[in-house]
Formats: C-alpha cells, sequence, structure tokens
C-alpha cells in the first residue's frame, strides 16, 4: 500500500494525558482498592515516647478481643532489619537499621513496638488500645547538631556521638586558602527545614502468600517494584527473587516516599506466610507524618571568600544532614553524592570544600523528598550569592553572572567529584527570564514603593539553579556507595494486530509515562498514539528496572524505550526487504511505513510487516518470529536540567504575611516531549518549593514528639495562596540520550525555593535584614522585623 | 484512623433528640459531624451514643424580618445562600463564606460551630458582635441565652449537656459590619478574626483565635464611644486591655496579641466605611 500523508509528530506536542480520565473520574484503582479473599487487617501500635526502652509488653488482654486473629511483638519475628542500598561513599558508615518491630528499644515515635492482626480494621484498632507496655523513657534528642554534641543521648552504640558518617568532597587546602586571604568573607548558618512528603495516597502493603508454591504476592503502592522485589527477597524474607511478585497499582503521589523499603512491607509478608491468609495493611495521616520517611532536615554552617568586583574565590560548607532513627533505604547516598557534589550550582568555584556529617536523631527517617539533596544544595548557594551580593552592595544578578561556569565550557567538571555537567548556557535562561520580568522596571516600580512607605515592601528573588537527573552510569553510581545498578528497561511487542505494548520497569506516580511514552513510541514506529499501551507496575510481566525517581524516567526509561523501537525498526526493514523481495539496503522506513527506495508505491506498513512477523509463514533465513525487543540502558552520563526562577514578593509590614505577586520560571530540560505534561511538573514542583519556603516545617518538642502530626497543624501550600506561574523555556539538548531529553520532574522544587527566600529579604532589606530561616511565614517574618527593629533602634 | 464503635440514633424531632440525650449521659449530638468525627476519629472523644439531628426539619428554618432567626441546623452553604440575611448581616455573610471549604460549608451547621465553641471558629465572633441571642430547648422547656453568656471557655458554652440549641436570633440589621480574619494556613482556622459591627446603637467588636474563646472588646467600644473615624479607631484599638492570648508553634501570644490589634483596626475602618 502507498501512504501519502506525511505524519505529524506527536514528540513537542501538548498532548493531554491519556491516564487522566481514570484519575479524574475515581476509576483509579490503589493498594486501597485491593480487597482479597479471607484478608486480614493490621494495625501497629506505635510507642508514646521518641526514645525508651521496652522492659516488656503484654499482648494477652488484646489477643483476647472480639475479631483478633493474632498480636505480635518484635521478638516474635525472626528476620533481619530493613536494609539499605546507598551509604556515604570512601568512608566508615555506622549503619543502623530498623527491626522489622522494635525488639528492645525504640528511637523515634514512629517505631512499631507490636502489631494487631484482626478481621476488621476496626477490630484491629481497638485491640492496640489493649496492649500493654511497660516502656523506660531515654532523654530524647531532635537537632542533628545539638546530637553530635558531647552529653547528647545517645542512640546506637555503634555511632559514638550520633554521627552515623562523616564526609567530604572537594579541595578542602583551595578553601581555607581563599578564605584565608579573601578580600570580603561572609559566614553564615542556614536551617532546610525537614518536611513531611503528604502524599494524597498514604503508604499501603497487601500480601498474599501461597503457602503451595512458597510464592509472596506483594501489593504496593511502589516507585520501584523490581527494587522492592529485590531487597524483599535478598536482603530481608530470605526467599529467591522468582518466589515474589510485587504489583504496583494506582499511585497517588510519592515525591520519594514511595521509593524505600519500609517496615511495614516486610510486615505483611511475614504475617501472610504466618496466618495464611492475606494481610493488608494501610497507613492513616496522622501515622503518615510520624513514620513516613521525610525530607532535607539541614543545618548548614558557610564561609565564602569573595573579591570586592564579586568574584567569589572560595566557600566552605559544614552540613550537619539529620537522619532521623536510622539509616533509610538510600538517605547515605542524598545526602552526599546528590547534596555535596552539587554544592557549587551553575558556578565555577573550584575553591570548594564540603563536608557532610549524617547525625541520627530521635525523629522520623529522612530520605529522598523530590529534589533529593539538590534542593538543599540550590537553597544553600543560591543564598550564598545573594548575601554575596548584599555584602559587596551588588546587584544579585550581577554577582551571578561573574561567577558562572562559562557556555563553552561543557562538559564541565565543578571539582566536587560530580558527573560532568553534560550541557548548559546559563546566562540565556537567566536573559530571557530577566526580559519576562522586566527587571530594570522592577527595581525602579521598587524603589517608588520603598519611597511611598505604603505598609508593603516589595522585592525581587533570583535561582539560577542547576540539578541532576537520571544519574548514571551504573558503575560511576556503584562508585558512590550505591548498592545496585541503575539502568532502565523497556521492552517493546508490536501484535499480530499491529498494536504496541510497552512494557517498562519505570512506575509513575502521577509524571504521565502513559502518554509521554506513547508519545515517543508513536513517532518512532509510525502508529497511531491510540495503538500504543504503555504498562508497569508488575514485577512479574515487566522487566527489570530501577523505577521512578530521581526525573530519570524519560532520560533513561524513555531513551531504553528509543532504543528498542530502533531494534524493532531494524528487524522490521529486514521483514520488509524480504517481502518486496529487495535487498535490505534498499528500505527507508519513515512513518511506519518501509518504502522501496526509489520505488515508494511498494512498501509494507508496521502493521502489515507485524503481521507477518507474528504469524511467521515467510521469514528471512535465520529470522524468529514476533517483533519483539527489550532494551536495558544504562546512561554512559546523567543529565543537567538548570533554569532562572524569579520571585516578586509583597511583605505586609504590619502582620509580616508574604504574598506572592509573580512567578517566572525559565527552564532547560533540553527537548521536550510533552510541553503539557512538562508545564504541569513545573507548577507542582514549585508549588512544592513554594510549600516549603513559605508554609511548610515538621516541628518536633525537645521530647520527639511530632507537632505538626496532621495536616490541621502542616501547611501544604493551596492552589489560593499562588498567581498564575509563568513558564518559559530554553532548549540545549542533553548529548546523552537520542531524545536530547534531561528530566522536568524535580527541578520546580529545586528551583523554587531558594528563589521566594531571596525575594523576601530582597523586600526586607531597607529594614536590615539578611536572612530568616524558613518556612517565612507570617509570625517568623513578623519577628524577624521587630528584632530587626529593636537592633536599630538600640544603635 | 477508626473511632471505637458507638450507637447511632437519628432524632426526627427535637423532643425526641432531648429523650435521647436524658437517657444516656455519654451521648453526643451530631448535626453536620466537622468538629466531632475528625476527634471521634482520632479516638480523644469515644460518645456511646450519637444522636443525629441533622435531619430534624424544625432547625432548619431562616426567617429574616427587622431580625432574624436562624434554625440551629442551618448550613454554612444555605445561610450563604439566603440573599436577605446577605444585605442584613453582611458580616456574618463574610464569616461563613470564610469557613472551611466547599464540603465543610455544605455540611456544618451554624448551630453546630456555636455550640462546639471551638476558640478559633469564625462564627462565634460575629454571633458575639451581632449580639445575638440562643435558644435551647431541654427537658424544662426552652430558656434564652445572651451571646455574651454563651460562650464560657475553650470547648465549652452555657448549654446543659441534655440541652439542644435549636435556633439564633439576631437583633436588627447591621449593614455596616466587617469580618477580618488572619487564617492558620494549615487548618485555615482562625489565629485572628475579627467582626466588627458599627451600629445605629453603638459599636461591638469580638475576636476570636486570638485567645482561648470567643470574646468582646468591649474595652475598645468604650474607647471608642461612638466614634469610628480612623484616628479613634487606632486610639481605641490600643485600648484593647489584657487579654489570655493563646500561643502555640505556630503563632506566639505575643504575635496574636499583635496581630489582633492590627486587625481590629482593619475590621472597625471597614466596617466603617473609613
Amino acid at each position: 500500500m502507498v501512504a501519502t500523508e506525511q505524519r505529524q509528530k506527536l514528540i513537542g506536542q501538548r498532548m493531554k494525558r491519556k491516564e487522566d480520565p481514570r484519575f479524574i473520574t475515581g476509576r483509579g484503582r490503589y493498594v486501597e482498592d485491593i480487597v482479597l479473599p479471607r484478608m486480614l487487617h493490621a494495625a501497629i501500635l506505635r510507642p508514646p515516647y521518641a526514645h525508651a526502652k521496652i522492659n516488656s509488653i503484654d499482648t494477652a488482654k488484646a489477643t483476647s478481643m472480639p475479631g483478633v486473629v493474632a498480636v505480635y511483638t518484635g521478638h516474635d519475628i525472626e528476620l533481619p532489619n530493613l536494609p539499605y542500598a546507598y551509604q556515604a561513599a570512601g568512608v566508615d558508615n555506622n549503619v543502623n537499621t530498623p527491626n522489622i518491630l522494635a525488639k528492645d528499644e525504640v528511637h523515634w515515635a514512629g517505631d512499631g513496638v507490636a502489631v494487631v492482626v484482626a478481621e476488621s480494621i476496626g477490630a484491629a484498632f481497638d485491640a492496640l488500645d489493649a496492649i500493654e507496655v511497660d516502656y523506660e523513657q531515654l532523654d530524647a534528642v531532635v537537632d542533628a547538631e545539638k546530637a553530635t554534641q558531647p552529653g547528647a543521648p545517645q542512640l546506637h552504640e555503634n555511632a559514638p556521638g550520633n554521627i552515623a558518617f562523616d564526609w567530604s568532597c572537594g579541595n578542602k587546602e583551595g578553601a581555607e586558602q581563599a578564605i584565608a586571604g579573601a578580600e570580603v568573607l561572609v559566614r553564615g548558618m542556614l536551617r532546610n527545614q525537614r518536611l513531611i512528603a503528604t502524599p494524597i495516597e498514604m503508604r499501603g502493603a497487601i500480601c498474599d502468600y501461597n503457602a503451595g508454591t512458597d510464592e509472596f504476592t506483594f501489593y504496593v503502592n511502589s516507585q520501584a517494584p523490581h527494587v522492592h522485589r529485590l531487597l524483599f527477597a535478598a536482603f530481608v524474607l530470605g526467599v529467591p527473587e522468582q518466589n515474589i511478585r510485587v504489583i504496583a497499582p494506582d499511585i497517588g503521589g510519592g515525591f520519594g516516599a514511595k521509593i524505600f523499603v519500609y517496615a511495614e512491607q516486610i510486615l505483611v509478608g511475614w504475617l501472610a506466610r504466618n496466618l495464611g491468609r492475606p494481610v493488608k495493611w494501610i497507613e492513616r495521616r496522622q501515622e503518615s507524618h510520624l513514620t513516613t520517611q521525610q525530607g532535607r532536615d539541614h543545618i548548614t554552617e558557610f564561609a565564602v571568600a569573595a573579591t570586592r568586583d564579586g568574584r567569589v574565590t572560595g566557600l566552605s560548607v559544614k552540613t550537619w544532614a539529620n537522619l532521623g532513627g536510622y539509616l533509610s533505604t538510600i538517605a547515605g547516598g542524598v545526602q552526599t553524592t546528590l547534596y555535596g557534589r552539587m554544592v557549587t550550582g551553575t558556578y565555577d568555584l573550584p575553591n570548594t570544600y564540603v563536608n557532610v556529617i549524617g547525625v541520627y536523631t530521635n525523629t522520623a527517617m529522612v530520605d529522598a523528598y523530590r529534589g533529593a539533596g539538590r534542593p538543599e544544595a540550590t537553597y544553600l548557594i543560591e543564598r550564598v550569592m545573594d548575601l554575596v551580593a548584599r555584602e559587596l552592595d551588588m546587584d544579585p544578578v550581577e554577582v551571578r553572572r561573574k561567577n558562572f561556569i562559562a557556555s563553552d565550557a561543557f562538559p564541565f567538571e565543578n571539582g566536587l567529584g560530580m558527573l560532568p555537567y553534560d550541557s548548559g548556557d546559563y546566562p540565556k535562561a537567566l536573559d530571557k527570564a530577566l526580559e519576562i520580568v522586566d527587571y530594570e522596571d522592577f527595581r525602579s516600580q521598587q524603589a517608588r514603593q520603598r519611597d511611598s512607605g505604603n505598609g508593603k515592601h516589595v522585592g525581587i528573588g533570583f535561582s539560577t539553579y542547576v540539578e541532576t537527573c537520571g544519574l548514571a552510569p551504573s558503575a560511576w553510581m556503584a562508585s558512590q556507595g550505591w548498592g545496585a545498578a541503575l539502568f532502565e528497561s523497556a521492552n517493546i511487542k508490536v501484535h499480530l494486530t499491529g498494536k504496541v505494548v510497552v512494557t517498562t520497569g519505570s512506575m509513575p506516580q502521577g509524571q504521565g509515562h502513559e502518554t509521554s511514552f506513547s508519545q515517543v513510541v508513536a513517532d518512532k514506529l509510525g502508529v497511531p498514539f491510540e495503538d500504543v499501551q504503555v504498562k508497569f507496575g508488575d514485577t512479574l510481566g515487566t522487566p527489570f528496572g530501577y523505577g521512578t525517581y530521581g526525573s530519570r524516567s524519560l532520560a533513561v526509561g524513555g531513551e531504553a524505550i528509543v532504543r528498542s523501537t530502533n531494534k524493532i525498526i531494524d528487524k522490521a526493514r529486514k521483514l520488509a526487504a524480504h517481502m518486496l523481495e529487495v535487498g535490505e539496503e534498499d528500505i527507508e522506513f519513515a512513518d511506519g511505513v518501509a518504502r522501496v527506495k526509489g520505488a515508494p508505491e511498494n512498501s509494507k506498513t508496521i502493521q502489515e510487516i507485524a503481521l507477518a512477523a507474528s504469524v511467521g509463514y515467510s521469514l528471512p533465513d535465520g529470522m524468529e518470529p514476533y517483533l519483539d525487543s527489550t532494551t536495558y540502558f544504562d546512561p554512559p552520563n546523567a543529565t543537567f536540567p538548570f533554569g532562572t526562577h524569579i520571585a516578586i514578593v509583597e511583605v505586609d509590614d504590619a502582620t509580616g504575611k508574604v504574598e506572592l505577586k509573580r512567578y517566572v520560571a525559565v527552564d532547560d530540560f533540553g527537548n521536550l516531549v510533552n510541553p503539557l505534561i512538562v508545564d504541569g511538573q513545573l507548577h507542582g514542583g514549585i508549588v512544592q518549593g513554594i510549600g516549603q519556603a513559605l508554609y511548610e516545617g515538621a516541628v518536633y518538642d525537645d521530647d520527639g514528639q511530632i507537632l505538626t502530626s496532621t495536616l490541621l497543624e502542616y501547611a501544604i501550600p493551596r492552589a489560593e495562596h499562588f498567581p498564575m506561574i509563568e513558564t518559559d523555556h530554553t532548549v540545549t539538548p542533553s548529548p546523552v540520550n537520542e531524545l536530547g531529553v534531561k528530566g522536568a520532574g524535580e527541578a520546580g522544587t529545586i528551583g523554587s525555593t531558594p528563589a521566594i527566600v531571596n525575594a523576601v529579604i530582597d523586600a526586607l532589606a531597607p529594614l536590615g535584614i539578611t536572612h530568616i530561616d524558613m518556612p517565612l511565614s507570617a509570625p517568623r517574618v513578623w519577628a524577624a522585623m521587630q528584632e530587626a527593629q529593636a537592633t536599630r533602634g538600640g544603635q | 484512623m477508626y473511632p471505637r464503635a458507638f450507637e447511632y440514633q437519628r432524632a426526627n424531632s427535637v423532643q425526641e433528640a432531648i429523650q435521647a440525650l436524658q437517657g444516656n449521659e455519654d451521648a453526643k449530638i451530631i448535626a453536620g459531624g466537622h468538629s466531632l468525627l475528625p476527634v471521634m476519629k482520632l479516638r480523644l472523644a469515644s460518645p456511646s451514643l450519637l444522636v443525629d439531628i441533622s435531619k430534624v426539619q424544625e432547625l432548619k428554618n431562616i426567617s429574616v424580618n427587622g431580625g432574624a432567626t436562624i434554625g440551629a441546623g442551618v448550613t454554612y452553604n444555605d445561610l450563604l445562600a439566603n440573599d436577605q440575611l446577605k444585605a442584613s448581616y453582611p458580616v456574618l455573610h463574610e464569616c461563613v463564606a470564610s469557613v472551611g471549604d466547599v464540603q465543610v460549608r455544605n455540611r456544618g451547621t451554624v448551630g453546630g460551630a456555636a455550640a462546639h465553641a471551638d476558640p478559633a471558629a469564625d462564627i462565634p465572633a460575629a454571633l458575639l458582635a451581632l449580639g445575638a441571642e440562643f435558644t435551647a430547648v431541654g427537658p424544662n422547656g426552652e430558656r434564652t441565652i445572651a451571646a455574651d453568656d454563651f460562650f464560657i471557655d475553650i470547648l465549652t458554652t452555657d448549654l446543659q449537656p441534655d440541652e439542644v440549641l435549636t435556633s439564633i436570633k439576631l437583633p436588627a440589621a447591621a449593614p455596616k459590619s466587617a469580618y477580618e480574619k488572619f487564617a492558620h494556613p494549615a487548618s485555615g482556622y482562625a489565629i485572628v478574626g475579627v467582626a466588627a459591627v458599627v451600629g445605629a446603637d453603638g459599636v461591638k467588636v469580638a475576636i476570636t483565635g486570638s485567645t482561648y474563646k470567643a470574646t468582646r472588646l468591649t474595652a475598645v467600644e468604650q474607647a471608642l464611644s461612638g466614634n469610628v473615624d480612623a484616628a479613634s479607631i487606632d486610639a481605641a484599638a490600643e485600648q484593647i486591655g489584657d487579654l489570655d492570648y493563646a500561643g502555640d508553634h505556630f503563632a506566639s501570644a505575643e504575635y496574636r496579641a499583635h496581630l489582633t490589634k492590627v486587625y481590629v483596626k482593619r475590621a472597625l475602618k471597614r466596617a466603617a466605611g473609613v
């Protein structure tokens, strides 16, 4: 047949997400929706103390309550502690991971102490009240810096001073010399407060154990089902991988918190095997604030040296990274590779030294949370650049320009042991953002506003960030303390009917894989978008892959898909040549049609070729039936998205309330497959980052009790808090994958936080305020204004 | 979380509700349930019986005629939909519009919020500033409670355990009024809420959120002595006196004290149109 129409390319189109109708109409299927025959419900007792010895537990009364099937405590469970997958490289890691249920001591108020399994969830909760535990309360510590000081309560015997690791990177001597000889020196301390991940769907796990085959089927809202299976099998349950199947159904948000291995997941497996019935555990919101891995929580001391004309000559950083009560699955790497090695951001600062101390405290574990290390690094360097500008009385834009990595310096080694930055053009994004915001006009408006004394302070803040996505290659990651590989997989089958099924180890939690991946496959194979189905989330039916986090799915998983389509096209050309009785070199494949060069009327569509391949009646010598191709793609390098975010804020002098007036984001993610999805990712990420800047913060009291235990106290941002976000892009393709993409999942969160804080501090500069720790809530801003006024009044 | 087990009884009339309350001293009335159910789910409250008055028709009436009578079972959204109330008592309309979200306003009732007496709830401030009267019915019949006597303490009103709040009466229309609120960014409850009414017979100001119960600011009202120009308002707000300000990890007592003055000024100025 002859295809005459030029097929419209789908890559680059703002296509609506094909998965959305099921989510919007309430037809998503989540762990909570799954009900198995004979299923039991588990509820877990949490301790009233964040640090205590368990002297004894009496479960007799609870066990005899109606509907209760069993009650277990930590000593009943003969399993290893939770595994970990990423440690700080090159230094000792004093590793402590949780028991499945605590045996003799609890180290945070979210440790599990006992589990009740009952016929109904109500009966399980009622029985929790009847468990009697004799605790001996111990002193607690919640602040990472205080935890390292002499006399602080100690959590683990093998971690003196509560230090899990003391890691560093960069040029210590260079930094010290620059600081010693500095023309201008700025020292400071920043807190990057602790955040709660708050996905709308909380964690949950079901296990169905088949005693006949010794097989476990887990239903888990997992960002990485294959990794969960691997860790469950190899490190905890002690059964071979093939005896475990992990199914991740639809997931209502993850933000990192659903990457990790949690005690409750192992527990339902152990319970199901022990009791011979399926067991379900679903987290409740208060339990989520108590137990789910949290984010950030750094205390950072820095010293930065600069010349009087604004060139930064040295930077020394010491960070106390709060790990919580134990070392979480990938926390060691988040605090080192993903933070320490990214501290210099978009700037060429060879004399930089970073020291990170990972510290145990009596709080929930801290691990990767949207951005994972790069938001902390970006916040630090972007605040530092503003503080240098302030000290020098220079425009913060000029200080940034003076220190940017040159646009012709890529691939760029930053001197902190990071992979070379793949590509970049930082002034380009900055210039475009300045133009959109009309910077000069804003500064003159600001001057007029300041003269008017109308009770409002207006300010502008910049964040010229770079981050790293699609971390790879695997061998480099292994050198960084990562315990496995970090490739991604894709299998593509073109079925007899011409329909295409893609399976991948990638695992969306809102990213829109079904749409973006379909666009790529439809373009490559020249099939209709509707004919492509993307499937994931079942270890039985998908090739082994590492899952979705670190903004890796398109740059790594998408490239695996591209390579599988390339292999399919190769085979299709061979088969088409056979069908058309010409040599393979005479076939050209485009837009889903294999044509004979010079005789385009002699052609076969991909669907015709797939039919021939599937039935296999007539194949070239040696060719196997079916168009079926699997790729495991291990990229040669990570990607490094970048951009400029600009915030304009207004602060109410009377109340300290910050109002966001304008937000401009110019990002460079390389090529865009679906700009609509990218905008959505950006909006969500920016809002989440602004949540940290203005609203969010997990608050613990000195005893380790979390005060922000519900959504009545923990403020996540709402639509009403925002103006329309203005997004634009520059395009600097990545050379490390054929699509030229970089990754857009976390950039909004990474770029936005410092832009807001810098804007508020710019607004309050006339009051003499140089820094306020986040969140910049009205009470905190007001208190800072009062303090500034008192200081100035006293001079 | 899940509440402990409880009995449930739907009342078809106020009398049925009273009888149910008399028969069980652990019983609680439920209307919209937006305050009670969350604390039951957290197992902070475990009533043995819930008496549901949400279907009692006699509690759902609104009449506006000179004054107004609002049934205790009127939902927030029913109140917002009443144009006469909006025209006559804008402070109440504004106040109710700032409560929760659409789902909360569809279920939550004006009487429920008053009877629950959450110290950060919005409604009590408006009812105090309007000089409302509360009608309650118990085993001994009906009685009327003035707003100033109704709110006793945190989560405590003058209502007796076997009484049902049936309606709230408002005096003459108060078109010159305003509600100014600084909402907690998480809960949406008032860190400070100020209701101000500039009426023919004087000015009334009441606050919620700042202290442990909704409170009339009589000292400010007296300091104004009827003058509602900007300078008088600024001066009067400074005469707020010693109040027992609440403080927590989000907003200190010092901040609430400051914010209260700021919002008293803003509410009064907007009510007075200055």
